[in-house]
């Protein structure tokens, strides 16, 4: 034996193996690499081979009957099973077999568990999450949801099958077949259960629910006079073409709310300020719908569109699925997490859904006795806390954080002296947040009843218990009917309650009634009545005709085209739906294009600024792709906005709520001399409009040049839109994508977000349908079927949706066919 | 002479690939370290034919895995490593590694042994 030779590479060897199998990297970690690379182990067994077979059979425990999932080329399912349940089933396991990993994923964002797995993150951007999303109370909420679930035999049954599917498929997964996400982070997958499929609803609530502006307004408060409130944050704009149309009678309120005494001494004209930052979801999380009208269309049935606007992630949010059973037929696209389908159609009617944008989120200052926090000011007297709990955050690579959380009357303190949110200022003071989505309920059973929904009055069946997040609800079916409902559980509010932090210190600032379902804003035509369409998207619902305050932030532009263009359409067709539902007119563009050029001092314009200048007046207001228009007006109106409010916004370090773009638009068009536009740092000068505007052009040239450099001017380069994966990794991403359009435009596709699935159908006797999505049918980045659908949804075209019957089983779109059937074994 | 290689070489692929179905990837590094053990060569030799086994073994595997998928999931990691979206230069990085271990190990027992 040589001594020294032997130790000297036992060492070495022993050193490469143990280096190999760790993971290197301080916050960004690095994979196992030994594990990684292993052929046999590693993401090489990820590699899916191009053309492989998808045919097989399952076993699997307690099924009811057979059932049979045919893939088309596109592997999108088409489910025929024996019962709901046992589609429930199947759907869970298909779920689990093509995304397991982003549906835990995302439900362990929603219990705020991701520093476990991904450490604390740089300036502990995960621990702030998860704290944030633990505090909210998003866990009790899906706790609260499954003890509504619990109680309802019909929907408990899916979730139990869907949740044996899940299992069924995640038992069989060995080290070599764990999706490629799990060996990059070196994790392995949890058993699902109905609390995860719950976890999963509240995260969807808390994206489309999530978001409120009480801090940025209760900061604004304390700065802004109660006129210049009035003209900064307007609760109607001018411009608003609501969802139901001007003019309707709405019904008197069920109840009025009363306004606290002490409203105007301790709420509106109370200054106190937040320095705390709140987790907030995607602002831009929106939608589009409509339906119309026989009497609108060629075919004399209705159509029905949608497109909802959420992040455009890989994997994608969707999964697109038929379920054949013997009670119903239904197509569209699942939540990969949830049973059902929750965008879609069946052989009697369709529905879509947008978001309400309704605020559902408010603050409560909090006076705690002392710094044990077990007592607060309520009512002239110390009132104990309702609750205590501690929360343990396990974070990778470190020691786990433990949080306490107490709770008041009004919910759950969100933040206190130990924490303060993404905010870096040390704070004395208490909020808790009322949130409704904590609320117990059962959003399941409005899909679960849709599916097999025949007509409005089983529509409005199924979504009269749907209470967070509150969305609207377009309908159209084959007897000819159109409507749409905002439906939600909304608190009833006194005017400008919750706009701003509410004082936590008596009952009356609690939310007191909600609004009776059948209070809710709602439009429904049968054949041939009224304007002969319904349409939502994300604006106001109503104007100040509905009797009950709309707190919220709603979005104008894209309803006003929608509508614009639904008056004006008659004979419809699928294909023009299908241009509209793409279109990239920029509506607001073509509102603010007046305001712009009429104030632009042309006359000392060198030949530079002449060019862009010419380039902006010759557009059309199109966000096209190739459009350089875009680009040089979404600067200019950038700096303009910039220039009319940094002034007196920087007045103040506190974040500031920042006035909406339909805000500044219309008070520029009402008043050339208005107020903001004045700079209140130049003591003796008062600028003028045409000062400012001309001012804003000028600051956009050397970033337009500059642009123009970097081959970025036109508009599809600058906007840059992508679909990224979920863990933000450029090379699983689909990057660069050439697709126009963007904020207004209806096809609303920005940098990491937009038209998450377009949908289209015509409710003829046999039914026409088309879809596309930003994505693709598998998870697996391995997959040649990772992002089958990316290039068609960038160029704006659509596959037709295959409705296959029972006896298109020998039908040559049917490409695999994967059978189940029941296990003698009991699990 | 050469026999003995070929057979150490090819054993130590054969074990290896045997253990890499059912234990972690570093199983490769001990199997051939057994193998030269029971078969010993000089060191030289040993770490050859412990190199050339793993890297034919894990580089034949992992160009078997990539072919058939037309390297859509070997571009992507390979962007992911910095070594430029190249599937072939992730093959190889993939064939050495394994070989490293399994020279090392093969070494080690040759060392042990003399």
């Amino acid at each position: 034996m040589r001594v020294v030779p032997f130790l000297l590479s036992l060492l070495l060897t022993t050193g490469l193996v143990i280096s190999l199998n760790v993971r290197w990297g301080g916050l960004k970690k690095t994979p196992l690499f030994g594990a990684f690379l292993s052929p046999q182990e590693g993401f090489w067994q990820n590699a899916e081979p191009v053309g492989e077979s998808f045919n097989g059979k399952i076993a699997l425990p307690g099924l009811e009957g057979r059932g049979t999932v045919y893939f088309d080329e596109y592997l999108i399912p088409h489910v025929f099973a024996a019962s709901e349940t046992d589609a429930c089933y199947i759907q869970g396991y298909l779920h689990a077999r093509f995304r397991l990993w982003q549906m835990e994923f995302q439900t362990f964002a929603a219990a705020g568990r991701l520093s476990e797995f991904l450490g604390p993150g740089a300036d502990n951007a995960y621990v702030k999450y998860d704290r944030s999303m633990r505090r909210l109370g998003m866990v009790e909420a899906a706790k609260a949801a499954l003890g509504a679930i619990e109680k309802d035999t019909m929907v408990l049954k899916d979730c139990d099958a869907y949740t044996a599917g899940v299992n069924a498929y995640i038992r069989q997964l060995g080290k070599g077949s764990l999706p490629l996400e799990y060996k990059l982070l070196d994790y392995r997958p949890e058993p699902w259960n109905n609390l995860k499929t719950a976890l999963f609803i509240k995260y969807m609530a808390y994206e489309l629910a999530g978001a409120d502006n009480d801090f940025g307004m209760t900061n604004a408060k304390s700065v802004f006079s109660k006129e210049d409130l009035a003209k900064l944050y307007p609760l109607v704009p001018d411009s608003l073409d609501p969802i139901i149309p001007k003019g309707t009678k709405f019904m008197p309120p069920a109840s009025v709310p009363r306004t606290p005494a002490t409203a105007d001494s301790l709420y509106f004209n109370n200054t106190a300020t937040v320095t705390d930052e709140e987790l907030q979801p995607e602002r831009s999380n929106g939608s589009n719908n409509w339906a119309i009208s026989g009497s609108k269309t060629l075919s004399g049935r209705p159509i029905l569109c949608n497109d909802p606007h959420l992040s455009t992630n890989m994997p994608s949010i969707w999964y697109q699925m038929q379920i054949h059973t013997p009670a119903y037929n239904v197509c569209g696209v699942s939540f990969p997490g949830a049973p059902f389908v929750i965008i879609g159609f069946n052989d009697s009617c369709a529905w879509g859904i947008t978001n309400s944008e309704r605020d559902v989120r408010d603050y409560y200052s909090i006076k705690f006795k002392d710094e044990s926090r077990q007592e607060y000011w309520f009512n002239g007297r110390w009132q104990p806390v309702s609750a205590q709990r501690v929360d343990t955050i396990k974070i990778l690579g470190s020691a786990p954080l433990y949080d306490t959380v107490v709770s008041t009357v009004f919910g759950p303190v969100m933040f206190d002296p130990t924490f303060t949110g993404y905010s870096d200022i040390a704070s004395t003071r208490s909020y808790a947040v009322s949130w409704k989505p904590a609320d117990p309920s059962d959003e399941l059973l409005t899909f679960h009843y849709l599916q097999s929904a025949r007509n409005y009055t089983d529509y409005k069946h199924a979504i009269r218990t749907f209470k967070t997040p509150g969305q609207n609800f377009a309908f159209a079916d084959k007897a000819g009917t159109i409507a749409i409902w905002q439906q939600g559980q909304f608190p009833a509010k006194w005017k400008d309650q919750g706009r701003f932090v509410m004082p936590g210190e008596d009952s009356s600032y609690l939310w007191q009634d909600t609004i009776p379902t059948d209070r809710n804003p709602y439009m429904m035509l049968d054949s041939g009545e009224g304007r002969g369409f319904v349409s939502s998207a994300n604006q106001r619902p109503a104007d100040t005709t509905y009797p009950y305050y709309l707190g919220g932030t709603f979005l104008t532009y894209r309803g006003l085209i929608i509508n614009r263009k639904l008056s004006e359409m008659t004979s419809v067709s699928t294909a023009d739906m299908i241009r509209m539902q793409t279109d990239n007119f920029n509506v607001f563009a073509q509102m603010a294009q007046p305001v712009l050029l009429q104030h632009l001092n042309a006359s000392g314009l060198n030949d530079d600024e002449r060019a862009f200048l010419n380039i902006y007046k010759l557009w059309k207001f199109r966000n096209d792709p190739d459009e350089e228009g875009p680009t040089i007006f979404y600067l200019w109106w950038n700096h303009l906005e910039h220039d009319i409010f940094d002034d007196e916004f920087s007045r103040s370090s506190l974040r500031l709520q920042r006035p909406e773009e339909t805000t500044l638009l219309e008070a520029l068009i009402r008043d050339t001399s208005w107020s903001f536009i004045d700079n209140v740092n130049t003591k003796d000068v008062k600028e003028t409009l045409s000062q400012v505007v001309t001012e804003a052009f000028r600051q956009t040239i050397p970033e337009l040049a500059q642009a123009g450099q970097e081959g970025r001017l036109p508009w599809a380069k600058f906007k840059d839109t992508w679909t990224r994966h979920l863990l933000r990794l450029p090379a699983l991403s689909r990057t660069h994508l050439a697709i126009g359009g963007g904020t207004n435009c209806i096809n609303a596709a920005k940098q990491f977000h937009g038209p998450s699935w377009r949908m289209i159908v015509e409710l003829t006797d046999k039914t026409e349908a088309y879809g596309i999505y930003p994505g693709g049918q598998s998870g697996n980045p391995g997959s040649p079927y990772y992002d089958t659908f990316v290039d068609r949804w960038v160029e704006g075209k659509y596959l037709p949706v295959w409705i296959m019957g029972a006896e298109d089983k020998s039908d040559k779109r049917v490409k695999w066919v994967l059978n189940f059937a029941a296990s003698s074994s009991n699990e | 002479m050469l026999i003995k290689f070929l057979v150490n070489t090819l054993l130590i692929a054969l074990l290896s690939f045997v253990g890499g179905l059912f234990l972690p990837n570093w199983v490769i590094a001990p199997i051939a370290f057994m193998v030269i053990l029971l078969i010993p060569l000089r060191p030289l030799p040993a770490f050859l034919s412990g190199f050339l086994a793993l890297f034919l073994l894990w580089g034949g595997l992992a160009l078997a895995a990539s072919v058939p998928n037309k390297g859509i999931l070997a571009t992507k990691i390979a962007s992911l490593l910095p070594l430029n979206g190249s599937p072939y230069a992730l093959i190889l990085v993939t064939a050495m590694i394994g070989a490293l271990m399994g020279g090392g190990g093969a070494l080690t027992a040759s060392f042990l042994k003399k």
